[in-house]
């Protein structure tokens, strides 16, 4: 009996530990992470795909592969200003794909920083040092 | 002698006034219509403060450049038998699901517009191309200018439209309207405009404005109004 109620109160402190785990998970998401999220969702996630793992629903209309923003490794080869001025100019301004276009009509420039900062969030290259 | 003058100006002020009225009345009733069937989901008139929101809220594209856009007669024949002109939906967001080898759309999902009978399609046609922006200007487009093949080299592979936009059934991406009709639905100087400057009539639509020539402008214009121009 009282092998079960241990057990009991193993499975009520995990469940403990995952519940307080979500809500830290949450709060590291600040408030400029999660506005530069939902442009992400309206502007890159069409070809950079929702899971931002570079298969968007618009995969099937490109002949090059959207990069993979979750991919630690390759991401983290990416200077910053490289990924700024991919974002403001286009692909082809970084010798990359001219498919992917400039955004600098529809960002602020303080929004494409935000964005920069985003993708680094995203693929945990802030972390991997 | 002015007695029967005046009569007879009286007479015909008030058969000019009687001929007039049916007009009036009629465009009244075309605009009341277009207020009651449109308004709640498409915006007439340019939004004052558009927002990334906006997009995210509207049921229905922005209809207050529509006399710039549509031709007429597709337009009439659309509104009596609609069919689905966005593949993934008003915002295609809202219909992706994640997935292998690609992130697809539930296209059961995706919105359906309502049908009118063919009498209210004329009325709603004339009501929405009298919805002008006085950003584009016609006679713009030169198709005498343009080389078909290198627009839709242009299209296809250079400057990338096909990443979104399908130009023929089932070819090509799906975040932007099809276009494989765009010759009977679209005006080409709208078209020019559009592509020129999206934002300039829709602030924060997910069309990028790409960096094109004018000779690119024209030919990815000719190209695209020559799609569908058949199918009606």
């Amino acid at each position: 009996m009282l092998r079960y109620g241990l057990a009991a109160l193993g499975v009520v402190a995990l469940s403990g530990a995952i519940a307080l785990h979500q809500p830290a998970r949450a709060e590291a998401e600040s408030p400029k992470i999660r506005a530069t999220a939902h442009l992400y969702d309206t502007y890159c996630a069409q070809c950079h795909g929702i899971q931002r793992n570079g298969k968007g629903i618009n995969v099937v209309g490109l002949s090059v592969q959207p990069r993979d923003h979750s991919d630690t490794v390759a991401m983290s080869s990416l200077p910053r200003d490289q990924i700024v001025k991919a974002i403001s100019e286009g692909g082809a301004a970084v010798n990359k794909s001219a498919l992917m276009p400039s955004w600098a009509n529809v960002f602020t420039p303080e929004q494409i920083q935000d964005m920069a900062d985003y993708l680094i969030y995203v693929c945990k290259c802030d972390q991997s040092k | 002698m002015k007695a029967p003058m005046i009569l007879a100006a009286c007479v015909g002020l008030t058969a000019l006034a009687l001929a007039a009225r049916p007009a009036a009345v009629e465009a009244q009733s075309a605009d009341s219509e277009l207020a009651s069937q449109c308004a709640s989901c498409h915006a007439l008139t340019k939004p004052a403060n558009p927002t990334v929101e906006h997009l995210w809220n509207r049921k229905g594209p922005d209809l207050w450049y529509a006399g710039d856009k549509f031709n007429r007669e597709w337009l009439v024949g659309w509104l009596q038998n609609p069919t689905p002109i966005r593949p993934g939906g008003v915002l295609w967001f809202k219909h992706a699901k994640a997935g292998e080898p690609h992130d697809t759309i539930d296209t059961a999902a995706v919105e359906k517009h309502p049908k009118v009978d063919a009498a209210t399609a004329e009325k709603l046609a004339d009501a929405l191309l009298g919805l002008k922006s006085g950003l584009v200007t016609e006679g713009t487009f030169k198709p005498e200018a343009v080389n078909m093949a290198m627009g839709k080299m242009a299209f296809g592979k250079l400057r990338g439209c096909a990443a979104c936009h399908q130009d023929q059934k089932g070819q090509g991406g799906l975040s932007g309207p099809q276009l494989y009709d765009a010759g009977a639905r679209l005006k080409p100087d709208y078209v020019l405009a559009y592509t020129k400057d999206p934002q300039q009539f829709d602030r924060y639509v997910w069309m990028p404005t790409l960096t094109l020539s004018e000779p690119d402008l024209q030919r990815l214009t000719g190209y695209i109004v020559s799609l569908g121009k058949e199918a009606k």
